[in-house]
């Protein structure tokens, strides 16, 4: 990164929006520092002191590190890195292992579904078992929601984090909202 | 809904995370630039297509996104097994009672 670079301003599309009706909250996430990580497996250690977060390695995994950098395991040479304070880019830099890092903090835009209607409102569009035995906390993967591509994280037993495509945001809030109240008792 | 094991993610997944990407073990000719006319066609264009077991490359597209390979059978739909691109054709009979049987895996 050039010195005294100002990171531009990022204006989410969907950052008015808020949804709540009992047992759910959906609500879009601040903006946030992204890394498409790709790596083959010898460079996991080198890569993950640089981050400072253990790179996972099992299938449907994440980790957190001490700052609060998340790490998903997104396939076996692929993760999705996610910080809201400090650019992962930065650190991994230094980095002297083999890998391709690219920044795709504007890419993608992230939603918080809370409450304990979350995983029967993803399950409207999501295909995935997200029962805890399946898909327990911490719990991460790439799929699909609707007709969009998301990952999926489940951070507690009633919250997820779901992120997409920035142009699919409105589709995704759409789809969740619509589907909230079609479900609801 | 039809689940699909992904030999990278190690579960079923749903069908939905996955693409079809035409049949396996297809070696590329080398040097494919000294073949002729006729072995180019079988090699680029020409398919089996069987009414029964198939071996075919899958994408786990919206998930991992890793190519494997699959043996279907096409009149059931059914997927006998999967296992990771590069690795050797996993041989699979039919047997009497109409169920298949992985070769090396026998009962
Ligand atoms: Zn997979």
């Amino acid at each position: 990164m050039v010195d005294g670079m100002t990171p531009a301003p990022r204006d989410g599309v969907i950052n008015e929006h808020r949804f709540a009706i009992p047992g759910l909250d959906i609500t879009p996430l601040p903006p946030a520092f992204r890394v498409s990580l790709r790596a083959g497996p010898d460079d996991v250690g080198a890569l993950s002191q640089a981050l400072d977060v253990g790179l996972p390695v099992a299938p449907k995994s994440s980790a957190i590190g001490k700052s609060g950098r998340q790490a998903l395991w997104l396939g076996p040479d692929e993760w999705l890195i996610i910080d809201a304070e400090a650019d992962p880019m930065i650190d991994l830099e230094k980095a002297k292992a083999v890998h391709s890092a690219v920044d795709i903090s504007h890419r993608n835009v992230a939603l918080a579904i809370s409450g304990r209607r979350a995983r029967a409102t993803l399950e409207a569009g999501c295909p995935q078992d997200l029962a805890e035995r399946a898909f327990p906390v911490a719990a991460c993967s790439r799929t699909v929601l609707g007709k969009i591509e998301v990952v999926l994280l489940r951070e507690g037993p009633e919250r997820f984090r779901l992120e997409c495509w920035r142009s699919f945001a409105d589709y995704a809030w759409t789809f969740l909202s619509e589907a909230a109240l079609a479900a609801r008792p | 809904m039809l689940l699909i094991a992904c030999p990278y993610c190690g579960e079923e997944r749903p069908e939905l995370e996955f693409r079809h990407a035409g049949e396996a073990h297809v070696a590329r000719p080398d040097p494919i630039a000294e073949i002729d006319d006729a072995a180019f066609e079988a090699f680029f264009f020409l398919r089996d297509n069987p009414k029964g077991l198939i071996w075919e490359r899958w994408r786990h597209v919206h998930g991992c996104g890793r190519f494997f390979n699959a043996v279907r059978d096409t009149v059931s739909d059914r997927f006998i097994t999967t296992y990771k691109a590069g690795e050797v054709r996993r041989e699979v009979v039919r047997d009497d009672e109409g169920g298949y049987q992985l070769k090396g895996e026998e009962r």
